[in-house]
């Protein structure tokens, strides 16, 4: 997968992904119309199918909505890069097979606007921009196999 | 193999004989919780993998507690969503309009949780019931979804922070002020994917209702789980609302612990969390003048019968300041009436407060007192993140019942 970045900083919670004004609808499309509204209200109208969403500490802090991880999927974003996420959202993007990835020294070297591709399968993140490769441990194999069935609940 | 109180909890419901911190496990849930707002999306769930029946009618709790009274047609239909499906599955812990409560205060005065129990719930604030010496955390709908059909979930083994409490708190400082001020000092993520095992021989000078508010935030420090031994206090809250048979765990006197905090209660003071993080901790005594418009004294942290009964020592005699629209919401409808029955609903009315039916509504932006752009509010609830109560740039101030009464009192954030 290849994408451009949206880069934010520590701490993003669930509140600023998906505002709960807006739970009273949980369709993706519905989700998706106001994802990151409140950290970032330019986000819907520039995100693109492919985007990564780059972040430092913390990442999904809060709430335990899965409408965040609903709503980011849905806008198109193919991945989330972290230095680290807050261990609800981390179960929730497995959970719903949305590829997201711990990895410190990337997150923090990506800015806005950098094209970075990302290879789930060796653990290989490179920023073309900059020009740096980046590799992340894999993930327990128990994982990957929810990973690998797009899910917790397929079979 | 050592093993700390949340391990041994965990080790046991998977039938392992020892587990350790970083281990992959799946183990068998005693109650799986969801309320209006991440039911809907776990039922979706279940519906588009071919439905399937629930794996015990007893051990699902459903509580309709967020936009509740429905806000909107939207809200509406997610709690017909809910109801159907309790009714066509036969969840027996069903909680509608009427009986419903704020879902963290509402199962344990139902009996729904145990000591010893494994517990998971689609809301943040499951830790909550770690007070009752369960292991009890928050997942996402997809985790409720798999835990009502098959009665298990995944877990990864969490270290543990060991956070001793000694001494006695002093006058007006409550349980809202430890954990503020435990989350002050370790940050937002200090405990992030480790248990918080709370222990010391301050743990005795916690009452139930301040050992509930504590777990109730270890979230906020991005703990999986928080959790007091099973003691005196638990066992004979236990006696008066939980059928269960407790079952007693104990942290291995050699457990591995990644870090230590002393909290020496004689030294706190009530303590305020400043916009926009939990973390942003100040002692009463250290804060200017901010004036506020808006006071919320209620949620599954503070909604409390002791926590109504700390507002209305304040506000007795007295009226809440001109500017302060002050909003009081019991968490359940047994802790309404209990303050009916006390005289302090009328205090709150006669004070100039507004008295709600149960809801989670202003805690997260919901409704029932939505904040406008500026606007200031000190809550007892137990986030203040951008935006979460209103407009982006309005402030959220946590704090405990007593100094939220207080400020409603001052019109500013402060105690009497």
């Amino acid at each position: 997968m290849k994408g451009f970045v949206h880069k934010y900083k520590d701490n993003v919670n669930t509140d600023e992904i998906i505002p709960a004004r807006y739970l009273n609808d949980s369709s993706p499309a519905a989700l998706a119309a106001h994802c990151m509204e409140d950290i970032d209200k330019t986000f819907v109208g520039k995100v693109k199918k492919g985007d990564i969403i780059v972040a430092e500490k913390n990442f999904g802090c809060g709430s335990s909505r899965e409408h965040a991880p609903i709503a980011i999927k849905a806008s198109g974003v193919s991945c989330v890069i972290a230095c680290d996420f807050a261990r609800i959202f981390f179960r929730n993007c497995i959970n719903i097979g949305l590829p997201i990835l711990e990895c410190p020294e990337a997150a923090k070297d990506a800015e806005d606007g950098d094209e970075i591709e990302v290879d789930l399968e060796k653990g290989l993140i490179k920023n073309v921009t900059k020009g740096k490769e980046y590799s992340v441990p894999p993930f327990p194999p128990e994982i990957r196999a929810i990973i690998a069935r797009g899910g917790l609940l397929n079979k | 193999m050592a093993m700390t109180l949340s391990q041994k909890i965990l080790a046991a419901h998977a039938g392992l004989s020892d587990v350790k911190a970083g281990q992959l496990i799946t183990a068998d849930l005693d109650l799986v919780l969801g309320n209006d707002i991440t039911s809907p999306v776990a039922i979706k769930e279940i519906e588009a993998h071919g439905g399937g029946k629930v794996f015990d009618k007893s051990k699902i709790a459903l509580v309709m507690d967020h936009f509740v009274p429905n806000k909107d047609i939207k809200s509406a239909e997610q709690c017909k969503c809910c109801r159907a499906f309790a009714r066509e599955q036969g969840v027996e812990n069903f909680f509608d309009v009427g009986q419903m409560g704020v879902e963290h205060a509402l199962l344990p005065e139902k009996g729904l949780v145990g000591a010893g129990d494994l517990v998971i719930g689609a809301d943040s604030h499951t830790c909550t019931y770690g007070a009752l010496g369960a292991f009890s955390t928050g997942v996402g709908s997809t985790d409720m979804a798999y835990g009502m059909l098959t009665g298990k979930a995944w877990f990864k083994v969490p270290a543990a922070i060991k956070v001793v409490l000694r001494g006695k708190k002093p006058k007006h400082v409550s349980g809202k002020d430890v954990i503020l001020h435990l989350i002050g000092l370790i940050g937002v993520s200090g405990a992030l994917y480790k248990s918080l095992e709370f222990t010391g021989d301050g743990c005795a000078d916690m009452t139930m209702d301040d050992r509930l508010t504590i777990c109730n935030m270890a979230i906020e420090a991005g703990a999986k789980n928080g959790i007091f031994a099973c003691d005196d206090v638990t066992l004979a809250y236990l006696e008066e609302h939980c059928a269960k048979t407790p079952r007693v765990f104990e942290a291995d006197a050699d457990a591995e612990y990644e870090r230590e905090v002393v909290i020496d209660l004689d030294s706190l003071r009530p303590t305020v969390s400043f916009p926009h993080l939990p973390e942003n901790t100040h002692t009463v005594d250290e804060i200017g003048d901010i004036a506020i418009d808006q006071v919320v004294i209620g949620s599954c942290t503070n909604g409390r019968i002791s926590d109504l009964r700390t507002a209305a020592e304040v506000l007795k005699g007295r009226t809440v300041h001109e500017s302060v629209r002050t909003i009081v919401i019991p968490a359940t409808q047994s802790i309404y009436l209990q303050a009916l029955r006390e005289g302090l609903i009328e205090t709150f009315i006669k004070a100039g407060a507004v008295v709600s039916t149960p809801t989670c509504g202003p805690c997260l932006g919901g409704y029932m007192g939505i904040l406008a752009s500026g606007e200031k509010c000190v809550a007892t609830t137990n986030r203040n993140f951008v935006g979460r109560m209103g407009a982006t740039d309005s402030e959220i101030y946590l704090a405990s019942p007593y100094v939220a009464a207080c400020s409603a009192v001052l019109g500013k954030i402060g105690v009497l």
